[in-house]
């Protein structure tokens, strides 16, 4: 089972995240969670949230960048989902060994990701953050899946993008059916 | 008394406390002394209106019994527990520290040891009446320093008990007591074990199903007849009524009923209690004080020196503040309404020789006269000490529950239960005997009476409380509570339960801050529901729902802030504010768009 965590306060009025959403949502062995559908009122109910993370292999993060890093509410399920003693500390192995796959947009493009450009560093200056959070709690870092430029992709280049991200996921789960598990860490 | 003489003494009565009391009351002198004074006018040293001031001092010892039950059910077992230390630790430094030096000096001055004993501890013990009376009228029942005193004086109650049964024992003639010894131990033994089954197994059935009439006066009838009714039928077994109706109240104290018993009962202690000291005004013996004013001078102003000095060397290890001792000293250093009783029975058993029963009679009524003039003195002080010194912070009191929630209906139903499951002790006042039954069973702390009366809301702890939660349905009575806790509690946080929004301007207008209209966020919650069944994403719809509320609270306060202005004018404003809101949104969306969906640093390429 691949469990996709979803953070977008306004995914309807976000074009590359419609292509991302219309791209997977049909697929079979996924579970997909809409952390701001589920929780507008920042209320997370962590059982709900570490059982569905429990039945999954492979977990994916998806959502757009906001401030450098992940929107408010995935942040605070970070906080609130990822406790001591159930994902890191003494006894916390719940999710030791899953798959890890980050899925992020980003606004701007390569031009304003790079030193003396408008965020002053590459993208990949920003990915430690999210990476090491997975580690953290001992799960495997799967290449990640950036989308940048999100603000101006036209219509060809996000169905593409969608095609990408939804081969990506079919990939996930057909390894997971051929009882592999492992990915490309 | 004949019926037209019965008639005459109560307006004699009702007229000198109208007169003197409020005058009092008014130079600060308390109520106390103004009921003293009234009995001096009166009485037969006086204008000599009343002459049997024996039996009025005897029927006004019901005020003394029923102080006592309320005493009683003041001693929840969870409060004794947690008073256990100022009761039995304070009370027993301060008896010992007072009555050693009481005893010793009695026999300085010629009294035989037994009568020596006698009348010390006599002395040592405090007018709960005064003290209670006096600490009450300035606000101190609640304070660290009067919960102190509280737990001495309830401790000298117990101690008084032995001290009764004392007397006859130091008695020359106790010969004539000893044959039946056996049988008068078996009518206490039937007595008290009477007033415990009836008390823990009777009371309550009878007391709900009284509750369930609603009928006010016969639950009020029903409190007198039990408190009287045990209290005769100790008296008839030989104990104290005050001993009788202590154990009633104390039976009673953990029941669902124990503030309405007080609101109840409140009332007619206070009258009699006025009426008690109407008769210690009278009995001070002007005769006697006029031929031996040297003697009696000396007697008073010896005793009540001791007993300062002790009390103040004796408040440092109870716990008193340094800067409150001289005040705890004075509201103490009185002889008490037990010395009365004990001075007689000393008389009657030859404990005490001479006419020396009168002669500390008159000092201990003397002295009660005295206690307000010394609080006022030590008051001054206090204030000079504090003038000069930062004062020490309050500690922050635990043992009082910190939150009433008045009305359990509903609404504070939510509330209560999202606090006890915080582990936070709620008082609770309701006035619904069956849904009160229902909701002991499950374990809260729920109390039956009409909170919006004072001395209920004195009685379930207002004046120690921090929050009270105004849950009242009723308009009427929910703004009359406000009125009341403003007034009389001022260091309660409201946070009031409003019905509509001329109810909330009404909150406002008394300056409560804290008001929550009942229906508004389920209203609110319901109508995000909608939005989002209509394709609204919740999150969003949570947004509008915020901005709503935050919109619809300006415009109360837009609307509220100039009365209103007439009718017209209202409603165009409401429609305006209705159309600024329809703009807001229509922005809101479009910058949502323009943010999420497309380029902030070059044109859209759609």
């Amino acid at each position: 089972m691949i469990l996709v965590i979803q953070a977008h306060p306004y995914p309807d009025r976000s074009r590359a995240n419609r292509a991302l959403g219309r791209a997977i949502h049909d697929l079979d062995g996924l579970e997909i969670r809409s952390l701001y559908d589920l929780y507008p009122d920042f209320s997370i109910d962590v059982g709900a949230e570490q059982r569905a993370l429990e039945r999954a292999t492979t977990v994916v993060w998806q959502h757009p960048i906001y401030w450098y890093t992940a929107p408010a509410l995935l942040k605070l399920w970070f906080e609130k989902v990822l406790t001591p003693g159930w994902a890191y500390g003494p006894g916390g192995t719940a999710l030791v060994g899953k798959r890890c796959l980050w899925v992020a947009t980003a606004g701007g493009d390569e031009s304003s990701y790079r030193e003396g450009g408008m965020h002053g560093q590459p993208f990949e200056a920003f990915v430690p953050v999210i990476r090491q959070t997975a580690a953290f709690c001992g799960m495997r870092w799967l290449e990640p899946l950036v989308v940048d430029g999100a603000h101006r992709i036209d219509e060809a280049e996000l169905s593409g993008l969608g095609e990408r991200y939804r081969e990506r996921l079919r990939e996930l789960v057909a390894e997971e059916g051929r009882g592999e598990g492992g990915g490309d860490a | 008394m004949h019926e037209r003489s019965f008639l005459v003494h109560a307006i004699v009565y009702l007229a000198a406390a109208v007169v003197c009391v409020p005058l009092a009351s008014r130079f600060r002198l308390g109520s106390v002394l103004g009921y003293l004074a009234a009995g001096c006018l009166i009485g037969p040293f006086g204008l000599a209106l009343v002459s049997d001031v024996d039996a009025i001092l005897h029927f006004s010892e019901l005020g003394v019994v029923l102080m006592l039950f309320l005493i009683g059910l003041e001693l929840e077992p969870a409060r004794l527990k947690a008073m256990r230390g100022a009761v039995f630790g304070g009370g027993t430094v301060q008896m010992l520290a007072c009555g050693a030096p009481l005893v010793l000096a009695a026999r300085a001055v010629g009294l035989p040891w037994g009568g020596a004993i006698v009348a010390g501890l006599a002395l040592a013990l405090s007018s709960t009446a005064i003290a209670v009376q006096t600490m009450r009228e300035r606000g101190l029942l609640g304070a660290p320093l009067g919960k102190t005193a509280f737990g001495v004086l309830l401790f000298q109650d117990l101690a008084a008990i032995p001290l009764v049964g004392l007397v006859p024992l130091l008695s020359d003639d106790r010969g004539s007591h000893g044959g039946s010894a056996g049988l008068a131990l078996a009518k206490v033994v039937v007595a008290v074990a009477a007033v415990v089954v009836a008390g823990r197994f009777l009371t309550r059935p009878v007391l709900r199903a009284i509750a369930r009439t609603n009928l006010r006066e016969v639950f009020t009838a029903f409190a007198l007849l039990l408190v009287l009714g045990i209290a005769e039928v100790m008296e008839l077994a030989g104990v104290s009524m005050a001993l009788g109706a202590f154990l009633a109240g104390a039976l009673l104290a953990s029941s669902e009923y124990r503030h309405a018993l007080e609101t109840d009962i409140e009332p007619f202690k206070g009258l009699l209690m006025g009426l008690f000291f109407i008769a210690v005004g009278m009995s001070i013996d002007f005769g006697l004080l006029a031929s031996e004013p040297v003697r009696l001078a000396l007697l008073v102003a010896g005793f009540v020196a001791i007993k300062t000095v002790a009390l103040v060397a004796a408040a440092g290890p109870i716990g008193v503040a340094r800067g409150e001792r001289p005040l705890f000293a004075a509201l103490l250093s009185q002889g008490g309404e037990f010395a009365f009783v004990v001075f007689g029975l000393a008389r009657a058993a030859r404990v005490l020789p001479g006419d020396w029963d009168k002669a500390l009679t008159l000092a201990v009524a003397l002295s009660m006269a005295l206690t307000p003039l010394l609080v006022l003195a030590a008051e001054m002080l206090r204030r000079r000490v504090e003038a000069g010194a930062a004062r020490e912070a309050d500690p922050i009191e635990a043992e009082d529950a910190p939150v009433l929630i008045a009305g359990f209906g509903r609404f504070g139903q939510i509330v209560g239960r999202l606090l006890f499951a915080s582990g936070l002790k709620a008082t609770v006042l309701d006035h619904d005997p069956d849904q009160i039954e229902m909701l002991r069973r499950f374990g809260f702390r729920v109390f039956y009476g009409d909170a919006t009366r004072l001395d209920l809301l004195h009685a379930a702890g207002a004046g120690s409380a921090r929050v009270i939660v105004n849950a009242i349905d009723d308009v009427e009575s929910n703004l009359r509570l406000v009125d009341l806790v403003r007034s009389h509690f001022p260091q309660l946080a409201i946070v009031a339960r409003a019905r509509n929004v001329a109810h909330l301007y009404e909150l406002e207008r008394r300056g409560v801050t804290i008001i929550e209209r009942e229906l508004f966020e389920s209203s609110l919650l319901a109508g995000r529901h909608a939005l989002e069944l209509l394709g609204v994403r919740p999150f969003e719809a949570r947004e509008r729902a915020d901005k709503f509320r935050r919109h619809n609270e300006a415009m109360l306060t837009v609307l509220g802030a100039d009365g209103g202005g007439d009718d017209s004018q209202r409603r165009a404003r409401v429609r305006e504010a209705r159309g600024e809101l329809e703009r807001q949104f229509q922005k809101d969306v479009e910058e949502l768009d323009r943010r999420e969906g497309a380029d902030w640093h070059r044109d859209d390429e759609r």
